[in-house]
């Protein structure tokens, strides 16, 4: 069968088989790409050119363990298959009994299939060897063995494509379709026994409970030093030198320029501390505007996907999930909501799309709730490190412990007083895999890129607005309307006022204007808690909209600003 | 020998999957999984305070809820 234009390419697989990694060498698309199941939880499509003029679509399917939906993320999946004109079945050949049987059901629906073999270069470490040959005849379906993550094998997948013709397969029970795996894998798998590699010692390690448990503990710590240090260093010597050494000059020409005072010299420079230039007071655009985000901001988001990119790769998140799962039971959740959460930590964005991995609508609710209010995204981190930090290790240590203290308590209140109960855990542990080099670097990239994409512009759209709405006096309405709560309440001087507008936008650049305010520490202390918790930003706020609806959406959003009122009060009377 | 639920199997034990005591769906979920009757599985842990049961089978390490666990049914042969 030749391949017409438009063509659709389907990729279906179980869940982490490595549909996406085979899916960027396929059409050369940027997906992410880690080793837990799920990562794929909208689908990506993609041009795959077979010959001149002629190309197909290729379309990344969320993986599924069976045609029969299990969960409704499945209806997705199956739905989609409905739409193809080809499918690619990817399958990990370290795997074949449990991977096979979505093979068989696909071949009964009677499309034209292809069987990929992916991580085809770890059978020979694992001591399975698979005859091909045998298992295309036994199959009756065209099999190619491939490597997603080098690359090995896709030029023959792509020839072999144009060669996939429509079979009719007669339809079997699930009784028979495993007979026939069990029959199929007889004679075409031979399994070695193989010596126990380091990292399968190591995976062995870190599922025991008595071993694990510590080991998790050690790399939780280690991460956030590795994080830190590398930040800290970054700001040192790359980010903090650039805009001393390089930046500064330009901006001080261009301040002489515009004539060191006036609206445009205040929106664009900002105003003069001490007739200088300084970068975390001055607010204007092309000063504050671009040193928050990139000076401050941009070094932990740097540091912080470059580990979890590894320990995702690596396979560790799911162990945690195991690990935390009694836990998190507690809080009306179950261990996977945990992948959320660490995602939350780098930006609450995709830890709010990740809410979806969840399947009750109670348990959506309360993850989403818990990240916006308990779970400071990287950039609010980094800030709070940077302007408290200056005060003292502990004050920095009080608003990270005041956060996780309500997530433990507001989890164990929702658990206690909404109705029902969170689902068992079932779930597939995959195997560690090194990371490679490459895919980390690739992912971290992409991942940056969206920072610097999303966050810069919205930067420096606060800050503009900011000056604008300062220029013409509106936070003076505002902050008599707000200032019971403000002052009355949470002991805080009017004029954070500006920085509490903000927060709604985004946190860092709300972080940032307590900088010129002279603050106590108490005041900065109640004030970054507060707005961590007050309401997540803009962005994450419409993202939860889509994942909780808007009824949820309305109610959690009440939570979030009861809870602020009332912690904030409560440290102001206490501390 | 009687058959146990798999939260009473011991750790690197291996026992037979007899009766799975859920309802279709549950049966479903555990067999695409690779758990079914008959099938061979090896316990690797167990967590504290009622946590998730680890277990092998085939070349699948699959961490299965407590009150899930307790409905399998297996035989050590």
């Amino acid at each position: 069968m030749s391949l017409k234009k438009d063509q659709k390419i389907l990729l279906m697989g179980n869940p982490n088989v490595g549909k996406s990694a085979l899916f960027s060498r396929l059409t050369g698309a940027k997906v992410t790409v880690s080793n837990y199941p799920g990562t794929t939880v909208g689908f990506c499509q993609g041009y795959l050119i077979l010959e001149k003029n002629t190309y197909g679509v290729v379309i990344d399917v969320p993986g599924v363990y069976s045609l029969e939906p299990l969960s409704t993320a499945d209806e997705v999946a199956i739905k989609m298959r409905e739409k193809g004109d080809i499918v690619i079945n990817v399958v990990d050949a370290t795997n074949l009994e449990r991977n096979l049987f979505l093979s068989l059901e696909l071949s009964e629906k009677n499309v034209p299939m292809i069987i990929a073999l992916n991580m085809w270069d770890e059978t020979r470490h694992k001591g399975i060897e698979i005859d091909v040959k045998a298992l295309q005849k036994e199959l009756g379906i065209l099999v190619v063995p491939v490597c997603g993550l080098t690359g090995f094998g896709i030029k023959e997948l792509v020839e072999k494509l144009k060669l996939v013709k429509k079979r009719t397969f007669k339809s079997t029970t699930r009784k028979e379709k495993w007979e026939k795996i069990g029959r199929v894998l007889n004679l075409t798998q031979k399994l070695h026994h193989h010596h126990h590699t380091l990292l399968e010692r190591f995976e062995d390690m870190s599922t025991r409970p008595s071993t694990g448990i510590p080991i998790s503990a050690l790399v939780i710590y280690l991460s956030f030093k590795i994080i830190r240090f590398i930040a800290e260093s970054l700001i040192t010597y790359v980010f903090n030198p650039f805009f001393d050494r390089i930046w500064l000059p330009i901006m001080e020409k261009l301040s002489f320029f515009l004539g060191q005072k006036g609206v445009l010299h205040n929106i664009i420079i900002g105003k003069l501390i001490n007739g200088e230039i300084d970068y975390e007071k001055s607010f204007g655009l092309l000063t504050t505007g671009l040193f928050v985000p990139i000076a401050e901001v941009l070094p932990y988001i740097l540091s912080f996907y470059l580990i979890l990119g590894i320990l995702e790769d690596l396979g560790y998140l799911p162990r945690l999930a195991t690990q935390v799962d009694n836990l998190m039971h507690k809080l009306g959740l179950h261990g996977y909501a945990i992948v959320p959460m660490i995602l939350g930590l780098g930006c609450n964005v995709p830890g709010a799309m990740a809410i979806r991995l969840l399947e009750t609508r109670r348990e959506k609710f309360i993850a989403g709730t818990l990240m916006a209010i308990a779970i400071p995204c990287m950039a609010q981190i980094a800030m709070i490190m940077g302007l408290v930090g200056k005060r003292g290790g502990k004050y920095v240590a009080l608003i990270f412990g005041i956060l996780f203290l309500l997530l433990i308590v507001k989890g164990l209140i929702m658990n206690m007083v909404i109705k029902g109960k969170s689902p068992e855990v079932l779930w597939e542990i995959p195997p560690y895999r090194l990371p490679q080099p490459m895919a980390v670097v690739k992912k971290l990239w992409m991942r940056v890129f969206e920072f610097i994409r999303d966050a810069v512009p919205y930067v420096l759209l606060g800050v503009l607005i900011i000056n604008v709405l300062s220029a013409i006096h509106i936070f003076d309405f505002l902050t008599r309307l707000f200032s019971p709560i403000i002052h009355k309440l949470w002991g805080l001087p009017n004029d954070t006022m500006p920085a509490m507008m903000m927060g709604f936008l985004r946190k860092d650049i709300a972080i940032g204007m307590l900088a010129p305010l002279e603050l106590t520490t108490k005041q900065l202390v109640i004030t970054c808690t507060v707005l961590a918790i007050y309401f997540p930003c803009m962005a994450t706020f419409i993202v939860l909209i889509r994942e909780l609806g808007w009824k949820d959406m309305l109610k959690s959003a009440f939570l979030m600003i009861l809870t602020a009122i009332i912690v904030g009060t409560l440290m102001n009377v206490i501390l | 020998m009687e058959d146990i639920s798999l939260t009473k199997l011991k750790t690197k034990q291996s026992a037979v999957v007899k009766t799975i005591e859920g309802g279709q769906g549950l049966l479903r979920r555990l067999e695409a999984l690779g758990i079914r009757k008959g099938k061979k599985i090896t316990k690797i842990s167990s967590h504290f305070w009622r946590g998730p049961v680890t277990v092998l089978a085939g070349k699948t390490k699959i961490a299965i809820g407590y009150g899930m666990a307790q409905k399998i049914k297996v035989r050590v042969e």
